[in-house]
C-alpha cells in the first residue's frame, strides 16, 4: 500500500511515497541510491547492512520502510561529518582494520551504535557488542583495536 | 586515458622490432590513443611463469603496462584485481620503488579487459611473486628514459644524474633539477622491453619494506568503495532465477503465468535460464515467489558422513609423487610404525559479498561489471555466452567483496549478460547468501591415509602419503624421509568424472590446509609415541634451513614449553610451505571436557616470505588467515544430501565471529635472500593441525577429522583410553 513515509537520512528530511512494508535495505540502495550499506545475508544474521537509527545499531533488511518514520537514519555516507572523518573511521582506515572493505560500512555503523550507548567499551564489551557482525577476511583484531582507539579519543 | 589529441608528439624512442605482431592495433592509432606520457610495456619472455600464460587479445606478450602522464601522475594497469589482499597497495609501492615517485603519486587501474594486460586471474598467491618482477621491471625503466631525457634537458652527464621523489637531479648540484612532469610533457615516449631492467635492491628501498595506509582505505570507510552490486544504471532491472533445489534435480514443468501478471515484471525463459525482472530487487523476489516448478530428484543417501568411504571407492587410480627409497624396505627397517586416516569435510568460500555482476549491452558492445578473480577468462565465457567477439565484451571489476578462491566461475555474469541481450535493458544479477551457498563451488571433503615409521634414532624413516580429492599441493614432504612416496587421488577441482554431488574447487590455498591437517598431526603422533617433544622431533628430521628458521623463531617468541606431549599445557605447533612462504604457528588453547568446546587463547605465527614489500600489508594477510583459519578447524562443514545443500546461511553454517578470536601475533622472518613470496594463504594452512596438536596436548586425545566441533571433542574424550 502506498503511503507517504518521512524520516531524516543523513541529517537531510526525505520524503517517500512508497509501500511502507518494503525493506530499508533496498530502499537505501535504490530509490535513494545509497550503496554502501550491504546485502550480506538478507536475515539480520550478517550485520553488513547496520544503519544506525535513532543512534542505535539496527538491521536494515529487517526493518520495513514503516519503521522509520519520523526518525533519524544514518548510514555510512552519513558517518563523517562532510569531509572530516569520524574517529571510527580514521582508526579503520589507519590500523587497516578492513580488507575487502565489504563488511566495512555495517562494522562502522554498529560500532558507532555501540559507542553510543557506552562511550569507552572494555574489549569485552567491544566483542560482545561486535559479535552479531561478520568478516569473513579475519580483519577482527585490527577491528577490535581500532573501535577501542577511536573511544579512546572520542 | 588522458586527452591530448592535439599536442604535438615525439615518439623518440621506441624498441619493439615486431611491433605489429604484439598489438592488434594499427600501430599510429595505438600512439594517438595512449595520449602523451611515457609508457612502458614489459614482456616476461621465458621468465613468464607456467600457468599464468596463455595470454591473447590484448598485447598478448605484454605482461605489465605503465603510463606516467603528464601531471606526472603514475597509473599502473593490471589486470590483477584486489578482493582484500591489499595487492592494491603493496603493487603501488613496487612501482613508487623503481621510479623513484612518492607512493601518494601512483594511480591502479584494475582488472578492466579494455585497459590492463592480460591477466589469467587472482589466485595462487601470485599477484607479488610474478607480475610483481614484470611492474618493477617496468617502472625501472621508466626512472632509466627519465634520466635520460633530464641529462638532455639539464644538459649534464647521464651518470650524474640521481631521481627522487619524483624529480631528477645531479648529483654534485641540485638546483640543477627537472620534475617527471616536465619531461613528460608533450612527449609521447613508448618503451618495450624483456625484463631485464636494473631494479634497486634491497638494500636501497625507501618504499618497500614499509607500511603504508591501504590505498583502498579511505574509499571502504566512507561507503563510496564501488562493488559490482553497487552499479546504478538508467532502466536497470534487478534479475531473480528459479533455482533446482538440488544439483541434481532436474525441471519437470515450471509456470511463470502468476509471475508475469505482476506489473512490471518481465519474464525471461531463455536456454535453460529461467528468470524475473523488476526495477525493484524486492518486487522481482516477490515475483520469484509466484513461479510454480517442478522438480524430478534422484534419491541419495550420500552425506557428510557417507562422503569419505564414497571418495575412497570413486577414486582408484592414484598418481605417485616424490618416490624415493623403498617402501617395503623402510617399513620392515622402522622400529615403529604408525597408520592413521584423516577426514575434512567440504567448506564453503562464503565471501560477505555474494557473487554479483551488472551487464550493459550498448551498440553491439557489452559492459560487464563483474564481482570476479578472473575478468579475462570471465571475458571469454561471456562473449561465447552471448555470441559477441572478445573485443566487444569489456569486463570491469570494481572491488571485489572477498574471494579466496570462490569467484573464478562467472556464471553470474553470463546470467546477467544474457539477460541483459534479451531484455534489451541494463541487468543486475546480485546471488542472494542462499545462492552463495548453493553455487559455491566448495573445497572438497578429502581423506588422506598415512602410514609412517621411525628408527631406533628418533628419525623419520617411512612416509608413505595417500591423499584423496584434496591433491597435493601441501603434501610436498619438507621432513628428511629416506622411504617416501606421495600417492594423489583426483584433486581439489573435482575434474571430470566428478565424484563429488556438487562443484569443487579452489579454497585458499587449494587441499593445503587439509594435508597439513594430516601431515602435521601425524609428525605429533610420532613425536608423542617416542615421547619426544613435538618441536625437538621436527628440528631433528628437518634439514630445511627456511623451515628451521620459522619455528626457532616462534617458539621463542611464543615461549614454547619444551616437553613430549601430552603435557597438560594445551600448547601445539604445525608448520608448512605454500606458495614460497614458510611459516610456523603455536598455539594455546583450553578444553571443555564437559561440552567439548575448544578455545583457542593465543596463536603465534613467524612467517618467511622472503623480501616483504608492505610489512603491516602482509601481517593483515596473515592475521586473516589465522582467523579464518579457526572456521575450517572448529565449526565449518557443509552438511548435504545427495546435491541438495542443506547450510544456505549464517544461521547453521558457522563462520569465524569475534567472540573466537584469540590473541594473535605474527612475526615476519627476515630473509632478503628470496624475493617476495606469496602473502594471501600460507598462514592459513597450519591451523587445523595447530589446534589439533594442541587439544591432544591438553588432554591426550587426537582429532582425525576436521572440523573438530565439540561433538567430535566429546566422542574423542569417551573413547580416551579404549
Ligand atoms: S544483510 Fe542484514 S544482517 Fe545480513
Ligand atoms: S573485510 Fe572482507 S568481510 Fe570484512
Amino acid at each position: 500500500m502506498r503511503e507517504t513515509i518521512e524520516f531524516t537520512l543523513n541529517g537531510e528530511p526525505v520524503s517517500l511515497d512508497t509501500d511502507g512494508d518494503r525493506i530499508l535495505l533496498w530502499v537505501l540502495r535504490t530509490d535513494l541510491e545509497l550503496t554502501g550499506t550491504k546485502y550480506g545475508c538478507g536475515i539480520g544474521l550478517c550485520g553488513s547492512c547496520t544503519v544506525l537509527v535513532d543512534g542505535e545499531a539496527e538491521r536494515s533488511c529487517a526493518l520495513p520502510l514503516r519503521a522509520v518514520r519520523g526518525r533519524e537514519v544514518v548510514t555510512i555516507e552519513g558517518l563523517a561529518g562532510g569531509e572530516v572523518l569520524h574517529p571510527l573511521q580514521e582508526e579503520f582506515a589507519e590500523r587497516g582494520a578492513l580488507q575487502c572493505g565489504y563488511c566495512t560500512p555495517g562494522m562502522l555503523m554498529n560500532a558507532a551504535g555501540l559507542l553510543n550507548g557506552n562511550p569507552h567499551p572494555s574489549r569485552e564489551e567491544i566483542v560482545d557488542g561486535m559479535e552479531g557482525n561478520l568478516c569473513r577476511c579475519g580483519a577482527h583484531k585490527r577491528i577490535i583495536e581500532a573501535i577501542d582507539a577511536a573511544s579512546k579519543r572520542m | 586515458m588522458t586527452d591530448n589529441t592535439t599536442r604535438d608528439f615525439d615518439p623518440v624512442d621506441f624498441e619493439l622490432s615486431s611491433w605489429s605482431e604484439a598489438f592488434p592495433f594499427d600501430r599510429r592509432d595505438f600512439l594517438k590513443t595512449l595520449g602523451a606520457g611515457i609508457f612502458v610495456f614489459v614482456t616476461l619472455g621465458d621468465l613468464a611463469v607456467a600457468g599464468e600464460q596463455g595470454g591473447r587479445s590484448y598485447p598478448d606478450d605484454i605482461n605489465a603496462y605503465l603510463r606516467i602522464g603528464e601531471d606526472g601522475r603514475v597509473t599502473i594497469f593490471s589486470g590483477k584485481i584486489e578482493m582484500g589482499q591489499g595487492v592494491m597497495t603493496s603493487l603501488a609501492q613496487m612501482a613508487a620503488e623503481d621510479l623513484q615517485v612518492p607512493f601518494g603519486a601512483i594511480d591502479m587501474v584494475m582488472g578492466d579487459t579494455d585497459q590492463c594486460p592480460w591477466d589469467m586471474g587472482t589466485f595462487g598467491s601470485m599477484s607479488t611473486r610474478f607480475f610483481g618482477p614484470a611492474l618493477r621491471a617496468a617502472a625501472a625503466e621508466a626512472r632509466e628514459v627519465l634520466l635520460g631525457l633530464a641529462a638532455e634537458h639539464l644538459e649534464a652527464p647521464r651518470n650524474r644524474m640521481r631521481a627522487h621523489e619524483g624529480v631528477a637531479y645531479m648529483d654534485s648540484d641540485r638546483s640543477k633539477r627537472v620534475t617527471y612532469a616536465e619531461l613528460t610533457r608533450g612527449r609521447q615516449i613508448t618503451r618495450v622491453l624483456g625484463e631485464e631492467a636494473v631494479q634497486k635492491s634491497v638494500a636501497e628501498f625507501t618504499v618497500m619494506g614499509k607500511s603504508f595506509t591501504r590505498l583502498d582505505a579511505t574509499e571502504k570507510v566512507t561507503g563510496s568503495a564501488e562493488f559490482a552490486g553497487d552499479i546504478r544504471l538508467p532502466g536497470m532491472l534487478y534479475a531473480k532465477m528459479v533455482r533446482p533445489p538440488s544439483h541434481d534435480a532436474t525441471l519437470r514443468t515450471v509456470d511463470t503465468s502468476a509471475a508475469a501478471a505482476m506489473p512490471g515484471i518481465t519474464v525471461v525463459e531463455d536456454d535453460g535460464l529461467i528468470a524475473v525482472l523488476h526495477e525493484d530487487p524486492e518486487m522481482a523476489e516477490q515475483a520469484l515467489g509466484r513461479v510454480r516448478a517442478d522438480w524430478d530428484r534422484p534419491e541419495s543417501d550420500l552425506d557428510e558422513e557417507s562422503i569419505f568411504d564414497h571418495l575412497v571407492n570413486e577414486y582408484t587410480d592414484g598418481r605417485a609423487s616424490d618416490v624415493r627409497g623403498d617402501l617395503a624396505r623402510g617399513e620392515q627397517e622402522s622400529s615403529m610404525l604408525f597408520e592413521e586416516t584423516y577426514l575434512d569435510g567440504y567448506v564453503a568460500h562464503a565471501p560477505m559479498e555474494p557473487h554479483t555482476s551488472t551487464a550493459q549491452i550498448e551498440n553491439g558492445k557489452a559492459t560487464v561489471w563483474a564481482s570476479t578473480q578472473t575478468p579475462f577468462p570471465d571475458q571469454s565465457q561471456v562473449a561465447r555466452a552471448l555470441g559477441f567477439s572478445e573485443e566487444d565484451v569489456r569486463i570491469i571489476t570494481p572491488y571485489v567483496g572477498g574471494g579466496f578462491g570462490g569467484k573464478t566461475g562467472g556464471l553470474q555474469n553470463i546470467e546477467a549478460a544474457k539477460l541483459a541481450q534479451v531484455t534489451g535493458r541494463p541487468v543486475q544479477v546480485a546471488w542472494s547468501r542462499a545462492e552463495e551457498f548453493f553455487y559455491d563451488s566448495f573445497r572438497p571433503a578429502s581423506v588422506i591415509k598415512i602410514k609412517s615409521g621411525v628408527d631406533g634414532n628418533g628419525r623419520i624413516h617411512l612416509w608413505d602419503y595417500h591423499v584423496y580429492a584434496a591433491g597435493t599441493r601441501g603434501a610436498d614432504q619438507h621432513y628428511d624421509a629416506p622411504h617416501n612416496s606421495i600417492t594423489s587421488y583426483g584433486g581439489w577441482m573435482g575434474g571430470g568424472a566428478s565424484p563429488h554431488p556438487f562443484a569443487v574447487g579452489a579454497w585458499r590455498a587449494p587441499g593445503a590446509n587439509t594435508n597439513i591437517f594430516a601431515k602435521e598431526s601425524q609428525i605429533d603422533i610420532m613425536a608423542a609415541a617416542l615421547k619426544v617433544d613435538p618441536l625437538e622431533f621436527r628440528l631433528k628430521n628437518t634439514s630445511d634451513e627456511r623451515l628451521i628458521g620459522v619455528l626457532k623463531v616462534v617458539a621463542d617468541a611464543f615461549g614454547w614449553q619444551a616437553g613430549a606431549a601430552p603435557g597438560g599445557r594445551g600448547q601445539g605447533l604445525a608448520c608448512g610451505l605454500d606458495a614460497g612462504t614458510y611459516v610456523a604457528h603455536m598455539a594455546e588453547v583450553e578444553v571443555d571436557e564437559r561440552t567439548g568446546a575448544i578455545k583457542v587463547n593465543r596463536i603465534v605465527c613467524a612467517q618467511d616470505m622472503g623480501v616483504v614489500v608492505n610489512p603491516d600489508g602482509a601481517k593483515m594477510q596473515m592475521e586473516g588467515c589465522i582467523t579464518m583459519g579457526l572456521g575450517y578447524t572448529l565449526t565449518e562443514d557443509i552438511r548435504f544430501r545427495g546435491g541438495e545443500v542443506l547450510d544456505l546461511n549464517f544461521d547453521t553454517y558457522e563462520i569465524p565471529r569475534f567472540s573466537g578470536l584469540p590473541e594473535i601475533e605474527t612475526i615476519l622472518v627476515k630473509n632478503d635472500l628470496v624475493t617476495p613470496q606469496g602473502g594471501g594463504e600460507p598462514a592459513i594452512i597450519s591451523i587445523g593441525a595447530l589446534v589439533a596438536n594442541a587439544i591432544f596436548d591438553a588432554v591426550g586425545v587426537r582429532l582425525f577429522q576436521l572440523p573438530m566441533t565439540p561433538a567430535r571433542v566429546r566422542d574423542a574424550l569417551a573413547r580416551r583410553g579404549e
